[in-house]
């Protein structure tokens, strides 16, 4: 009963989740009360207007960020109160990001770009060669695995970024805006690369204005003013 | 892969980095130079005292050696007292007086050392022979030059100059039997040496008198033992153990000394400014690639190690190449300042001594990580979130 009750219980939960800035002399309320629910296996996008706590909320599961108040567990660990040695572990181990403007290292190849998360994590050097040129080969880019970012189209370096996110085996893949800087028809490979990792059985939440890439997913989340008001 | 990374980034600028290299070259280089500077001349002076192997001299009571005209009676009796004591193995009576040489019409002035050269540890010979008969004189080349005249030739050599009567006194046909080297002369000295029953002949006031004397002790004997024996048994003499003159050297040299080391210091702390500002303008600029290998899972203290491997690379970089500036610039002002004035010849200002050659970098890489700290500590404390925040907006 006990394992039945892990595998079923959703690997992202928030629940009442507040985080509150500082601008200045005004306290911004960026996330009110946010209570939420991700599966695993699940592809959940989350969409709403500029500035209604979509990357806030993205931050907070990634574990880079800690809420105001409120409980945030993935995988059922709790994490809103973890040391910062502990949220770079979990992170390590748990999650994979994939940014907007890729933020791939420039001084290094695509290949050791993908696999500095598996140095990291102390995977040896003959191991994470391996999985990042499985991982390169996954995202189709296996001929491109000695060029530098600086070499790689737009797409070809969020297939990169991608690639790196997966590194490490995580639970829970995590992409803000990450067609944001893509033209349609490269964009248009990145949201069926998504659907193909889904496929596979990786979860993903991403947060996105991306009409298309929103609708690809099998869940939308609407949020406005810090509030989830569609999930 | 950190240090990979570190060096990567500093390849990524290589312009910037190699005008830090340099910058941090230029400051080893003083800083080697400052240290250098700061024992060489007090080293120089040691080895210039222990080459001839005699380790006390005796000067006149409350003078230093050659440092006035006053000089010792009774050379025999000193003697034949200090012949007394076992652990002596060697006397060197050394009788000092200025000489007027006259070349055709010239009269070409310079200094002349009475000796016994069996025993003296005055000079070198570098070519011809010693003074071996009571009519030798050797010469030095500098006094060679100014006289024009080589080995063989006979000289007039006075003791005297009476400029009232223009008369010489104790005149003597001397001849040029070699070609010296002094240890304690300077360059642009003029110095001979014959022996000293010559001079003495020469100087009708000066028999059985010495300027100094110098000792040589037994091997494994204590020469301060010996100094010390020397003072209760020779009053009206000053015994000066080379450790003495060297702690006399050491007082005088001490303002010369601390200007090195606060020179020295100041290099140091440019270079640690320098590196510091450069990888912290690294670090600003590198915020956002910073925060990502944050969020991707590396943790605090290898970003750390990465920032501090830059600063220290940089300062590694700049010592290797400022210590080979620093002896290039060591040899160059060596050269200047030996040329001043009545400096011994044998007296090296900056001296290459590997310990400081070891010191200068060792304080260079501990700087270079101290100078990786603050850079370190904003990069690791920076915040994930809020930093690819500003990178999105920006």
């Amino acid at each position: 009963m006990t394992v039945r009750a892990e595998v079923e219980s959703p690997i992202v939960s928030l629940r009442d989740v507040r985080r509150d800035y500082a601008l200045g002399a005004e306290r911004v309320h960026a996330l009110q009360g946010v209570t939420l629910d991700v599966e695993r296996g699940d592809y959940v996008a989350i969409v709403g207007p500029s500035g209604c706590g979509k990357s806030t909320l993205l931050n907070l599961i990634g574990v880079i960020d800690q809420p105001t108040s409120g409980t945030v567990a993935i995988a059922g660990r709790r994490v809103d109160a973890m040391s910062d040695r502990e949220a770079t572990q979990f992170r390590l181990r748990n999650i994979g990001f994939v940014f907007q403007r890729f933020y791939l290292l420039p001084i290094l190849s695509a290949l050791e770009n993908v696999a500095l998360p598996m140095a990291e994590a102390k995977v040896s050097k003959g191991e994470r060669l391996e999985r990042a040129t499985e991982l390169l080969e996954y995202v189709g880019l296996g001929n491109r695995e000695r060029h530098r970012p600086s070499e790689l189209s737009g797409g070809e370096q969020q297939r990169v970024a991608i690639a790196r996110a997966l590194s490490n085996g995580p639970t829970l893949l995590l992409a803000d805006e990450p067609t944001g800087e893509l033209d349609a028809r490269t964009g248009a490979e990145i949201i069926s690369l998504f659907q193909r990792l889904n496929a596979d059985g990786t979860t993903i939440v991403v947060v996105t204005h991306d009409e298309d890439l929103a609708s690809a997913a099998r869940r939308k989340v609407h949020m406005r003013d810090g509030r989830v008001v569609d999930a | 892969m950190r240090s990979a990374l570190a060096l990567a980034s500093l390849i990524r600028h290589r312009a910037r980095t190699m005008l830090a290299v340099l910058g941090v070259a230029v400051a080893a280089a003083m800083l080697l130079d400052m240290v250098m500077l700061s024992t060489g001349m007090r080293e120089s002076f040691r080895e210039l005292l222990l080459s001839r192997g005699f380790e006390i001299t005796l000067a006149p009571k409350g003078t230093l050696p050659f440092d006035t005209d006053a000089t010792i009676p009774g050379v025999g009796a000193i003697t034949a007292t200090l012949r007394g004591n076992p652990d002596i193995l060697e006397i060197s009576p050394v009788l000092g007086a200025s000489i007027h040489i006259l070349a055709g019409n010239r009269d070409v002035s310079g200094s002349a050392l009475g000796i016994d050269p069996s025993v003296q540890g005055d000079y070198e010979l570098l070519s011809g022979r010693d003074v071996t008969t009571p009519d030798a004189m050797v010469v030095n080349d500098h006094l060679l030059s100014q006289l024009g005249v080589r080995i063989g030739d006979t000289l007039s050599v006075a003791i005297g100059y009476d400029p009232q009567t223009r008369t010489y006194s104790g005149q003597r046909k001397l001849v040029v039997t070699g070609r010296v080297k002094f240890i304690y002369g300077a360059n642009d000295q003029s110095s001979s040496a014959m022996r000293r029953e010559t001079l003495e002949a020469m100087d009708g006031q000066s028999r059985d008198r010495a300027s100094l004397f110098m000792v040589r002790v037994r091997k494994g004997a204590n020469a301060e033992q010996v100094r010390d024996w020397i003072d209760r048994q020779i009053p009206n003499v000053t015994a000066i153990s080379i450790a003495t003159a060297i702690a006399q050297v050491d007082e005088r040299l001490s303002y010369f000394r601390q200007l090195a080391v606060i020179l020295g210091a100041v290099s140091l702390f440019v270079g640690f400014l320098l590196v510091t500002t450069l990888v912290t303008v690294s670090v600003n600029e590198r915020a956002g690639e910073i925060a990502v290998m944050r969020a991707i899972g590396v943790s605090r203290s290898h970003v750390v190690e990465q920032v501090v491997l830059e600063g220290v690379a940089i300062s590694f970089a700049g010592a290797v190449l400022g210590l080979a500036l620093g002896l290039v610039t060591a040899r160059y002002l060596n050269a200047i300042l030996s040329a001043f004035p009545g400096l011994p010849m044998a007296i090296d200002f900056f001296l290459f001594q590997p310990r400081a050659a070891w010191s200068a970098l060792g304080l260079l890489i501990v700087s270079g990580i101290g100078a990786g700290i603050y850079p370190a500590w904003r990069a690791a404390s920076l915040p994930i979130a809020e930093s690819l925040r500003r990178e999105a907006i920006a």
